[in-house]
């Protein structure tokens, strides 16, 4: 294991940030931490960086205790952490040299060599001596991922990487994960963007109000929802065929119950219906996300939500809890 | 990490800003007094500055009387109150403390770096000022005062040259002292909040209160304790001979102030949560 919490809490004042949580991130995965705002997550990112120190419960990164061991280990942790953050009034190199040169070790003379190879990997190479002050926020978000990206990290712990990026940077940056992730290097990544942990990650912890509710791979949560979405020309005569297995119709769109998606196919093609398409659903990270989390804690309701219970135990093959 | 604290302070705009307009007020004083020779008369206005208009080798210590009392505590209060604030309000606070660097490390660097500011500030207004002072009002007369570039002390014998430089030396690391307490406890301030500016007024506070409290009878007790106190106990090393007592007296308590300062700092900021 690279990171393993056991009842991880922090209390800020009467506030319960994060409670009891046991992260469990296996090395060479790509982990993504979803949850809603204030739901814990950057909390626990500072916690394993040793920035918050916990109130209770234990850490360990790399197999050592942090933060007491935090000068072994943060040497091989490359951090994003609440948005990038440099010197406004250097530029990205003398920053990123100044960063290098505050950490142990690193021999001076491949200092310039270090930085440049950084700034080429997030797409900065080029990039001139105006002060950061100038920079946009897609080029801040660069060079803090550059700034990760020093010393060549086993661990990467990113907040919200793509923040501020175009699509084509989120693309750029999803495809540096990914090869360094591919080297060796463990990519763990916080979000809210649910389709940003979908396209990249491989494994999902979900978080709500300071709990870890669900760990697990990504492919386990995708399950059929027992339902098939079924696209038809002659949408009148398949609900003549099918009559009480269709859920609901939108135009030439159906929703049917089942979950054999051929054996569906048979019997409408039998019963001379044509079908243009046809597909088991699953159900997509969101509605998992929807299903565990309640609202984030940047909503403020005047009246207590319904008395169900959203945080209640969903049946996950393949899910750890 | 002391030398990236280091170039950091060399490089900000502010830093290289409070020196010059530090340089700057004794520059504009020497200018009047040279333009107008109306000094004020022996025994008030600021010290020394009678005795300049006679000998430009005084204006050193003249100068460093007119920054002492509000232009030099601001800027070391800006200084120091920005060590730590300021690199939680940008934010690379805890991206230099995930590098890793360690938190007494990086206290450590901060006090080094507020010293060698303080340190550039009073050295800078010395030799600003002197060359001011020689420029404006020259090396005085030789003759009547006993001798080439002879200074009139303010017990009224003669220093030679070379015991003025002397002397001011000694002011200068004095000085320098006395304003590095002032920036511990702007250092001990800067942990205690995310915002640079409620650090710089608290230093400037304590400033103030202690100026208050320094001519208050009721608070003699306290009074030797105070930091400005001792402030103008460099005055005494233009008597000749030159009266130790109160500087002695001075380098202890100041002293003091900066270990129990940065103490309180190291003791705060250790265990510090950085949400910042």
């Amino acid at each position: 294991m690279i990171i393993a919490t056991a009842g991880l809490t922090k209390r800020f004042g009467r506030v319960t940030a994060v409670d009891g949580v046991d992260l469990r991130v296996p090395e060479g995965v790509r982990f993504g931490l979803l949850g809603p705002n204030g739901s814990g997550k950057t909390t626990t990112v500072r916690m394993l960086l040793g920035l918050v120190h916990a109130t209770s419960g234990s850490i360990e990164v790399f197999g050592e205790a942090m933060p007491r061991r935090a000068a072994n280990v943060l040497p091989h942790v490359g951090a994003l952490v609440e948005g990038p953050a440099a010197w406004g009034h250097l530029s990205g190199r003398a920053n990123l040299r100044l960063l290098d040169a505050a950490g142990r070790g690193g021999r001076l003379r491949d200092r310039r060599r270090r930085v440049e190879d950084v700034l080429e990997q997030v797409g900065l190479g080029g990039v001139d001596r105006r002060p950061v002050r100038a920079y946009s926020l897609g080029m801040r978000q660069r060079l803090g991922i550059a700034a990760a990206l020093l010393r060549g990290p086993r661990l990467l712990l990113l907040d919200e990487p793509t923040n501020g990026l175009d699509p084509r940077g989120i693309q750029e940056m999803r495809s540096l994960l990914t090869e360094l992730n591919e080297a060796g290097t463990t990519v763990v990544l916080s979000s809210h963007l649910l389709s940003e942990v979908e396209a990249l990650c491989t494994q999902v912890g979900i978080m709500d109000s300071g709990r870890l509710v669900l760990d697990s791979p990504l492919d386990a949560l995708r399950t059929p929802t027992g339902r098939i979405l079924l696209t038809t020309p002659d949408p009148a005569s398949a609900l003549g065929l099918l009559d009480g297995r269709v859920l609901s119709r939108v135009g030439n769109e159906l929703v049917v119950r089942g979950d054999d998606a051929a054996e569906l196919n048979a019997r409408l093609v039998a019963g001379g219906v044509r079908v243009s398409g046809l597909g088991a659903e699953r159900r997509t990270l969101e509605q998992v996300v929807l299903e565990l989390t309640g609202p984030g804690a940047d909503r403020v309701d005047g009246r207590p939500p319904p008395a169900d219970d959203p945080t209640g135990p969903i049946p996950i093959p393949g899910g750890e809890r | 990490m002391i030398g990236v604290e280091l170039r950091l302070m060399l490089r900000r705009r502010r830093v290289w800003l409070c020196w010059i307009l530090l340089c700057a007020l004794p520059t504009l004083v020497a200018i009047l007094l040279a333009a107008t020779r109306l000094t004020p008369p022996p025994g008030s206005g600021g010290a020394f500055l009678s005795a300049v208009v006679t000998n430009g080798q005084i204006f050193p210590a003249a100068a460093l009387a007119l920054v002492l009392p509000v232009f030099l505590p601001i800027t070391v209060a800006i200084v120091s109150g920005e060590a730590i604030a300021g690199e939680a309000t940008a934010g690379t606070l805890r991206y230099l403390l995930v590098r890793p660097v360690g938190r007494l490390r990086l206290l450590t660097a901060k006090l080094i770096s507020v010293a060698v500011y303080v340190l550039l500030a009073v050295l800078l207004v010395t030799v600003v000022s002197y060359v001011v002072g020689v420029l404006a009002f020259g090396f005085g007369p030789d003759a009547s005062l006993g001798g080439g570039g002879g200074i009139p002390s303010l017990s009224g014998a003669t220093l030679t040259p070379v015991d003025v430089v002397v002397r001011t030396g000694v002011t200068v690391g004095y000085l320098a002292l006395c304003m590095l307490a002032l920036g511990a406890i702007g250092l001990f301030f800067s942990t205690l909040t995310d915002s640079p500016l409620a650090a710089t007024l608290g230093v400037l506070a304590v400033v103030v209160a202690s100026a208050a409290l320094t001519p208050l009878d009721a608070a003699s007790a306290i009074q030797p304790y105070l930091p400005t106190t001792h402030w103008l106990a460099w005055i005494d090393l233009y008597r000749d001979p030159i009266l130790w007592d109160s500087v002695h007296r001075g380098l202890l308590v100041e002293g003091g102030y900066v270990v129990v300062a940065f103490g309180a700092a190291w003791a705060n900021f250790a265990t510090k949560d950085v949400t910042s």
